[in-house]
């Protein structure tokens, strides 16, 4: 009997665990790694190669309060789904907002972005795969900001707002 | 000392009610966003299926995360041109379907057709004279999902599924 009662609270104690953890990180801030060169070199400034050396991967902040009004500013580093696969999710910066014109590259015409919508790029254009080569995306893609990098213990710290130079026109 | 003791008490009791309550909300919040959730509907797009004056419906986030919506299924999908709006639809197309759409059927007979890109989804209202949909902001990506309409909770006598629209 003793065995199945404390079983019983320890199911209820970690399902109760489990709905906390998910609200929180649904409302207000989660922690997720960054994979991958593309935000090189603002995230993972160290090339990574060993499964060890993958731990050491940039860990970031993620808040979801940006969610309730869909305000963002250029320079922001958000966390989208990916508009060809919802189950991928990728982390890139802002660079512009509803009415920017934006510069294409590799094409001699500047493009308008849509209403509802903003262009991402990573901080790496060499690997990088992002709005240069999708496109806008819709800004209901976006599943949060990174504000901080909190692992690794060396690297934890503020992440700024930051705009490449050239590229975007704004009116 | 024993006045203390009593208002320890007090604020143990408050507490563990208010734990109780944040409890409820967290499952309240999971359920809502993982499970199902109930949801108000108006406007002329999906008329006839649904009422422009409004209806309750009954939405389920499972089918949506696990992928296995299809064509016909009524959806709810955040609108690309403005993520605080959630609008329902109903999917036309899957990624790589052929679709072929009336550009404007209210003046026009002109056809117009596209091929769904990977991981994307064609959606129109049932009533397309009334409905801003794909066929003005073209396909909308897999990720704006939010969900799909199970069956009509309110009005009563409306209850039901709407798998069977005007389309099929």
């Amino acid at each position: 009997m003793g065995t199945i009662s404390s079983f019983w609270a320890y199911t209820r104690k970690s399902l109760t665990a489990g709905l906390i953890a998910f609200t929180v990180s649904d409302r207000f801030a989660c922690i997720s790694p960054v994979r991958g060169l593309s935000m090189h070199p603002t995230f993972n400034p160290h090339t990574t190669s060993s499964l060890l050396e993958s731990l050491m991967d940039d860990h970031v902040l993620v808040e979801k309060f940006c969610l309730e009004k869909y305000k963002f500013s250029r320079g922001d580093i958000v966390v989208f789904r990916s508009p060809s696969n919802y189950k991928e999710k990728h982390i890139k910066r802002i660079i512009g907002l509803p009415g920017d014109w934006i510069k294409v590259p590799h094409q001699q015409d500047t493009l308008k972005i849509p209403e509802g919508h903003c262009w991402v790029e990573g901080d790496n254009a060499t690997s990088s795969f992002d709005s240069r080569s999708f496109g806008p995306i819709p800004l209901g893609l976006i599943q949060g900001r990174a504000t901080h990098i909190v692992w690794p213990p060396q690297r934890v710290g503020k992440l700024e707002k930051r705009l490449p130079q050239e590229g975007v026109v704004q009116y | 000392m024993r006045f203390g003791g009593q208002w320890r008490s007090v604020a143990r009791e408050a507490w563990d009610r208010s734990l109780i309550m944040a409890k409820f909300l967290c499952l309240l919040h999971v359920v809502d966003t993982y499970l199902c959730s109930s949801v108000l509907v108006y406007g002329p797009s999906m008329f006839p299926t649904l009422n422009p004056t409004g209806d309750v419906v009954l939405a389920e986030r499972v089918s949506t995360w696990l992928g296995i919506v299809g064509r016909g299924d009524v959806v709810l999908v955040r609108a690309p041109d403005n993520p605080r709006k959630i609008v329902t639809k109903r999917i036309i197309g899957m990624e790589g379907d052929r679709v072929t759409f009336l550009v404007d059927p209210a003046r026009s007979e002109r056809c117009a057709t596209i091929v769904v890109p990977k991981g994307h989804l064609w959606i129109q209202g049932d009533n397309i004279y009334a409905s801003k949909d794909s066929r003005h902001f073209g396909v909308v990506p897999y990720g704006l999902l939010q969900g799909k309409v199970l069956c009509r909770i309110w009005p009563l006598d409306g209850f039901g599924s709407l798998q069977r629209g005007v389309w099929f």
